[in-house]
């Protein structure tokens, strides 16, 4: 009983420490999907947090007394809109790592270069506006790498996110409405080379 | 013997030529033999000193990038770059840089490639812009038919700097007249600034003045205390002994000058006037520049007492006569019989407030505001390369205290304005302030272009 103990630890530990003659060991990690939703969420709730605290609250649909601009930089008391502060965020990003990007899309931008580019963009855009709730997964090559691609519903939450895309001149919609998908984040996690 | 005396002096002169080339290689901070090729006109001063861009052996590009960056990259910072590289890391513009990598200055400035080099360096054909905004016109329909090199070249956009032409700066701005004279120029913030950096100097010592006639120093003297210096009681030793331990420094250098004007002699350093010396060579001189210069002035050193004459500190002089005293291109030999030299003229003879007064620094060294630690101030931006690269940078921090937006535009893009120093109004006119209004007003856009039209 007691040879037969020692011989099955000894082969457990033997499989785990990968000495089984399976050949490379199995590579531990995060999945790109856990990853990614990981991202998003840190995303979306700084996101949230920055439109409802800082700009519904203070903005001219609260106390008045900051103004969210495109061009704040040009006006006293304004202050960056969501969309801007967000990619102000990925634009800080892709000073401090490459192990992944971020941006804001839209099938409607209101800047042209917003709009999706890639294959799975476009279908990923197209598939959490069709399916309101839902998020879209997919891999694509990009020069050469491979890449895991998530894309995130982007949905409005107040009333300073519909006002402004209906109001502003080079928006192609005008009648968003709250709770409905303006667009979507679009993450990109580089995978390793087969 | 005779048929080994050809190899062995071969041999001798090949040796003679590698230790000649290698210690200029190793040894030298300036390496003429090894110049591939003649550099822009931006970087021609310090050419000889490889080491001032490629600051490894064999640099690789993001090697050269962090050199760029190193004298460039507050400047892009300030002027809010259009198209940082940030804005091209995401790997959906993989294909986008497969034809310019604009992830990196030299996609888009390669140096000593004189033959390929456009104004501002550039070493792209003159339609890269359309490598990604061929479309244009399907946003912006006035943009229909528009010739591929305009986009820059009328005075429309910028790729690095566009705060005075993004389309809600022209709306904000449409309705301005041609001249607006209000307060004109901001003040200066540099007593505050002395006040708020907590610096602290040793005043005169009024026992030094049997050493000033001992010395014969009665025309410092005198230079000083009707100066800024002797105005603000800024005693000789901070510039001639600044360490009391150290010897007594009769013509001090400009390092001395930066222990107060940190911020002046930055930028003079990051400009032409001041570059050479930012790399540790000897101070430019006229007869170095690729522009025509004044003869007399040829070997003139280039340092913060060329233009701030020692002790006097006159700031009038700094603004026009050191200016004119070296340069001798069209625009400036222009300048006297100009607009703007009129009102200079006045202010000299007291009848208009320096603030509304037109020098050469007025354009070419402006009065900039800068955020100092969350604070706004005003200082003198001592780069006066800053606002020319391209004109329209000049447009804010110097046009638009005395005139509208949309002649600013119109006179900058007029070369011959430019050489006539703004002797006349702008012939032509930009329309881009037309399109925009005409856009918002339309909520289209329907006309096209019309770079030639009359002013309004």
């Amino acid at each position: 009983m007691k040879t037969r103990l020692i011989t099955s630890v000894v082969a457990a530990a033997a499989f785990l420490t990968g000495c089984g003659g399976s050949g490379e060991p199995e590579q531990v990690g995060i999945e790109p999907k856990v990853f990614a939703d990981s991202l998003f969420a840190v995303m979306k709730s700084d996101r949230t947090n920055y439109t409802k605290l800082i700009i519904q609250r203070l903005g001219p649909n609260g106390v008045g007394a900051i103004q969210p601009l495109e061009h704040w930089e040009d006006t006293e008391n304004s202050a960056p809109l969501p969309a801007q502060m967000f990619r102000y965020g990925a634009e800080g990003v892709t000073e401090m790592t490459d192990s992944f990007t971020y941006s804001l899309q839209s099938l409607w931008p209101v800047n042209k270069q917003n709009a999706p580019k890639t294959d799975v963009e476009i279908e990923g855009l197209k598939y959490i506006a069709d399916n309101p709730g839902q998020n879209f997964y997919g891999e694509e090559t990009l020069g050469d790498t491979t890449y895991f691609t998530a894309v995130y519903p982007d949905i409005a939450v107040s009333p300073a996110c519909t006002s402004c895309h209906n109001a502003h001149r080079d928006s192609p919609r005008d009648d968003f409405k709250i709770g409905e998908v303006m667009g979507g984040v679009v993450i990109r996690l580089p995978l390793p080379q087969s | 013997m005779r048929k080994r005396l050809p190899w062995i002096l071969w041999l001798l002169f090949s040796l003679l030529l590698a230790g000649v080339l290698g210690f200029e290689l190793f040894a030298q901070p300036q390496k003429p033999h090894f110049l591939p090729g003649q550099t822009s006109v931006g970087h021609f001063q310090i050419e000889l000193t490889c080491n001032a861009c490629h600051s490894e052996s064999f640099a690789d590009r993001e090697t050269i990038q962090q050199s760029c960056v190193g004298c460039h990259g507050e400047e892009l910072k300030a002027a809010r770059d259009s198209h940082p590289k940030s804005k091209f890391t995401d790997p959906r513009n993989a294909s986008r840089l497969s034809e310019i990598d604009a992830r990196y200055c030299v996609a888009c400035h390669t140096e000593h490639n004189p033959e390929i080099t456009l104004p501002m360096g550039l070493t792209q054909p003159a339609d890269f812009c359309l490598t990604c905004h061929e479309d244009i016109a399907e946003d912006r329909p006035s943009h229909t038919g528009m010739a591929f090199d305009t986009c820059a070249s009328s005075g429309c956009h910028n790729y690095h700097d566009n705060q005075a032409l993004y389309e809600d700066f022209l709306l904000d701005h449409a309705a301005e007249p041609d001249m607006m004279m209000g307060s004109g120029l901001p003040q200066s913030s540099l007593p505050q600034l002395m006040a708020m950096s907590g610096q602290a100097w040793n005043t005169f010592n009024p026992t030094r003045v049997a050493e000033v006639a001992e010395r014969d120093w009665q025309l410092a003297h005198q230079e000083w205390l009707a100066g800024a210096h002797g105005q603000a009681n800024v005693g000789c030793q901070n510039c001639h002994q600044p360490d009391p331990e150290a010897p007594w420094e009769q013509q001090p250098n400009t390092e001395v000058c930066g222990d107060c004007h940190q911020r002046e002699q930055d930028g003079f350093r990051t400009g032409k006037h001041g570059m050479r010396l930012a790399q540790g060579l000897p101070a430019m001189t006229p007869e170095l520049a690729r522009q025509p210069m004044k003869t007399e002035a040829s070997h003139q050193s280039l340092t913060c007492n060329s233009c701030h004459a020692p002790h006097a500190q006159d700031t009038r002089v700094a603004a026009v006569e050191a200016c004119i005293g070296c340069h001798d291109d069209e625009h400036t030999l222009a300048f006297e019989n100009s607009p703007h030299h009129a009102t200079w003229t006045e202010f000299l003879n007291g009848d208009r407030p320096r603030e509304l007064a037109v020098s050469c620094a007025t354009c070419h060294m402006p009065r900039v505001e800068v955020d100092h630690f969350g604070q706004q101030v005003v200082v003198v931006e001592h780069n006066q390369n800053a606002t020319l690269r391209p004109n329209e940078k000049m447009i804010r921090t110097s046009c638009m205290n005395c005139h509208g937006l949309a002649f600013s535009i119109d006179a900058l893009a007029s070369p011959e304005l430019i050489r006539s120093n703004f002797h006349d109004e702008p012939a032509a006119h930009i329309t881009s302030i037309d399109m925009a209004l005409e856009r918002i007003n339309t909520g289209s856009n329907p006309d096209p272009q019309n770079p030639n039209g009359e002013r309004p």
